[in-house]
């Protein structure tokens, strides 16, 4: 059947399984979005408030779910608003396919009105990216889009679709919906010596990133733990990928990490790394880090392998069928001592835990935590607040942590919360700090409008706190352009001119009620909820630091 | 530093260039001498890229190239099993005085002048990239007054061809 550019990119998405996608119109674009009315009964679009709001969405959308997320927006400032939300997608490889309308063919490269050069803008930030210059090649470029954003390390790629394309017309025939490439476990050689190595530990470590979870490997990591009898730790990336309260789960390891985690990572003489890229955050001076250790790492991605830290054993392959292959080859063991120690570990965590009564983070992830079901996605923003949900959420199910690890983009919250919560059509929680929330706090409107369950536990402590902290710690008390409470915004009131709910919690008794509320909510709930300015995110690797400089207490 | 080369067999695509130069440039790879050419196939270009540094970055070299779905096959390039020349087309000063020493070792280096004219003279040389180096260092002591050479163009020696390390 004969169709036209646009229909085709809808058919396509819908043939490859899309239900729902976010954008927002314009020049460019109009006619995609008359197909998209078109065909609104098979496909839904949401309007964002910003492009950078839909970007995200897609990112929370295909976190949560696993599925490919899909955003729309028109050339040149649509297009460009989508880029920090297609560089967080791409640095914790998320599977996101942007699509965008450029100027007609004819007009590309004069400079003409909202002509960008997007596929050179999004170069470096995508897995790739297309110009689609002729209407015969649209339907196989999106397909091709969607094998590579989930194949392999799955990520970004953008299609940027000149107007005339989405006009012409050409032939289309619905395919079915492209898999992704098959993945390969590690060659059986590499499988043997790792198992070897693993073998002759006496104090293995089991270390786990976002790949963990993109694999699906859960299962295969929590035998081989109670095969070798080791502990476990994550990246922030990788957080939801293990229950919280598994008995071999020490938390996040990192600057802010578990200080068990951290510490018997620094410990171990075997670490076993599964989908994990040993970013700085992570290692802190590299010289210093797991000094004792021989690295067994696990990537789909080769080029990961030796990238920062030199891996005893590198093996390239799919983490769960790669673990599948290495399980037999490892004894059963025990080590009482290994374990003894990491007692002793978490007992020194308990010793520095914060018991403090009152507002402070710890109660206040508590509390939330009472009232979320295994099924519900947890988005945050980025700074203490971020920390705090990383410290102390407690999460049952995998891919229920939607937080941006490697870019750490402050106002990916909003945005990636509601696509949570669409795609998982479960209610969501976005934890997120005044800062952050200041900066997408228009898509409050797209979850009025979409009655999105979204409950916003907004971590008021009227700073950039964060950044204060570090201020505090390392640049003498200058607190440069970081205070907020000055602004005279009131949350609750804003919350309401978008019409969604919102209360104000400066207690705990009230923040239970404001939870109970809000987790009762159709629609959008806002909780602001105070927080003392000078509260610390705890344990502290400082930058570029080892275990030795930790920082456990304050005026320690 | 120490060098090497890898031959990189490319989509033959608009932009290709570009996304494999673009992602030497992120990861703070050096690129010492590039060439691009087309194949005896239209669909595919080779890129030959020279670079510096230890086993550990060529080996993150080409991983990250492979992670390019438009690279189709890296060739590591030794000096041993392949064939690497340079073109070298050098303009000198036509000076009276000095006209003969230059031709004579452009004799030496098996050059070919070109262009002959009053003011100056082009001389034209194909060898390995020490061969060029060691002459344009050598017309140091002569007014050199231009210079523009190709960079690395390399075949591996014998049968084997970059195409059949992936099978393409
Ligand atoms: C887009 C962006 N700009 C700047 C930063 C740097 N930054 C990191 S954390 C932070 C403060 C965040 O403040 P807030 O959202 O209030 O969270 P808090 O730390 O107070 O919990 C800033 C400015 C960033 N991560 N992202
Ligand atoms: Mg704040």
């Amino acid at each position: 059947m004969k169709l036209s550019g646009s229909d085709i990119i809808v058919r396509t998405l819908i043939e490859q399984g899309t239900d729902v996608v976010f954008g927002y119109p314009g020049g460019q674009v109009i006619n995609i979005y008359d197909s998209l009315y078109k065909y609104q009964g098979e496909l839904k679009h949401v309007l964002t408030a910003h492009e950078q709001g839909a970007s995200h969405a897609a990112d929370g959308y295909a976190r949560a779910t696993g599925k490919v997320g899909v955003c729309i927006a028109t050339s040149g400032p649509g297009a460009t608003n989508l880029v920090t939300g297609i560089a967080t997608a791409y640095i914790d490889s998320v599977p996101l396919v942007a699509i965008t309308g450029n100027v007609p063919t004819t007009i590309i490269g004069t400079d003409g009105f909202q002509e960008i050069d997007i596929t050179g803008v999004t170069l470096p930030i995508t897995k790739h990216n297309y110009f689609v210059g002729s209407i015969d090649k649209l339907a196989d470029t999106i397909r091709e889009a969607f094998r590579l954003a989930k194949s392999g390390r799955p990520g970004p790629v953008l299609i940027d679709v000149p107007k005339d394309v989405q006009i012409a017309q050409w032939e289309y025939e619905p395919q079915e919906a492209v898999a992704a490439e098959e993945s390969f476990p590690a060659k059986d050689i590499r499988i043997h010596q790792a198992a070897d190595c693993i073998n002759a530990a006496q104090r293995p470590f089991l270390y786990f990133g976002g790949g963990l979870i993109t694999s699906d490997a859960q299962d295969e990591l929590l035998q081989i733990a109670e095969r070798i009898d080791a502990p476990i730790g994550c990246s922030m990336m990788g957080i939801s990928g293990v229950p919280t309260d598994y008995p071999r789960f020490l938390g996040m390891q990192g600057m802010h990490g578990h200080y068990a985690c951290s510490t018997a990572m620094h410990h171990a003489d075997c670490i076993i790394a599964l989908g994990c890229r040993f970013n700085d955050r992570v290692t802190g001076d590299r010289a210093k880090f797991a000094v004792g250790a021989k690295i067994v790492h696990i990537d789909i991605d080769g080029a990961e392998l030796g990238k920062t830290v030199t891996p005893a054993h590198g093996l390239r392959g799919d983490v769960k069928k790669t673990l599948q292959k290495l399980l037999p080859l490892l004894k059963e063991v025990k080590h009482p001592q290994w374990q003894e120690t990491i007692d002793r570990f978490l007992e020194e965590e308990q010793q520095g835990m914060d018991n403090r009564e009152g507002m402070t983070p710890r109660n206040v992830i508590g509390l939330l935590n009472q009232h979320l079901n295994e099924n519900t996605p947890v988005a945050t923003d980025v700074g203490q607040h971020q920390m705090w949900a990383a410290q102390y959420l407690n999460l049952k199910n995998t891919r229920r942590f939607i937080s941006s690890g490697g870019l750490g983009t402050m106002g990916f919250g909003m945005g990636a919360a509601m696509g949570a919560a669409l795609g998982t059509k479960e209610r969501s929680v976005l934890v997120t700090g005044d800062g952050s929330f200041g900066m997408n706090l228009n898509e409050l409107a797209t979850a009025v409008v979409n009655q999105v369950p979204l409950v916003i536990l907004l971590l008021n402590n009227g700073v950039l706190g964060m950044v204060r902290q570090w201020q505090t710690l390392f640049f003498d008390k200058h607190y440069s352009n970081t205070t907020l409470s000055d602004r005279q915004t009131d949350f609750v009131k804003l919350a309401e001119a978008f019409g969604a709910q919102a209360s104000r919690a400066l207690t705990l008794e009230e923040l239970e009620a404001a939870l109970t509320k809000a987790f009762a909510c159709d629609g959008p709930y806002l909780i602001d909820c105070a927080i003392d300015k000078d509260e610390f995110v705890l344990p502290m690797l400082p930058p570029g630091g080892s275990m030795d400089d930790i920082i456990v207490r304050i005026g320690d | 530093m120490k060098k090497f080369t890898v031959a990189i067999l490319v989509n033959n695509q608009f932009g290709v260039l570009n996304r494999v130069t673009s992602m030497f440039r992120r990861r703070q790879f050096n690129i010492t001498s590039l060439t691009v050419s087309e194949t005896e196939s239209e669909e595919f270009s080779r890129i030959t890229v020279q670079s510096e540094g230890d086993e550990v970055k060529k080996e993150q070299l080409i991983n990250q190239l492979y992670k390019l779905p438009d690279v189709c096959s890296v060739a590591e390039l030794d000096d041993v099993d392949t064939v690497g020349r340079e073109l070298l087309l050098i303009k000198m000063r036509n000076d009276p005085a000095a006209r003969n020493d230059i031709r004579s070792a452009a004799t030496a280096y098996e050059g070919k002048v070109v262009d002959y004219t009053k003011d100056s003279f082009i001389i034209q040389m194909v060898g390995d990239s020490r061969k060029i180096d060691n002459f344009i260092d050598l017309m140091r002591d002569f007014e050199i007054l231009e210079i523009c050479r190709t960079g690395l163009v390399t075949l591996q020696r014998g049968a084997t061809t970059i195409r059949r390390v992936t099978n393409l």
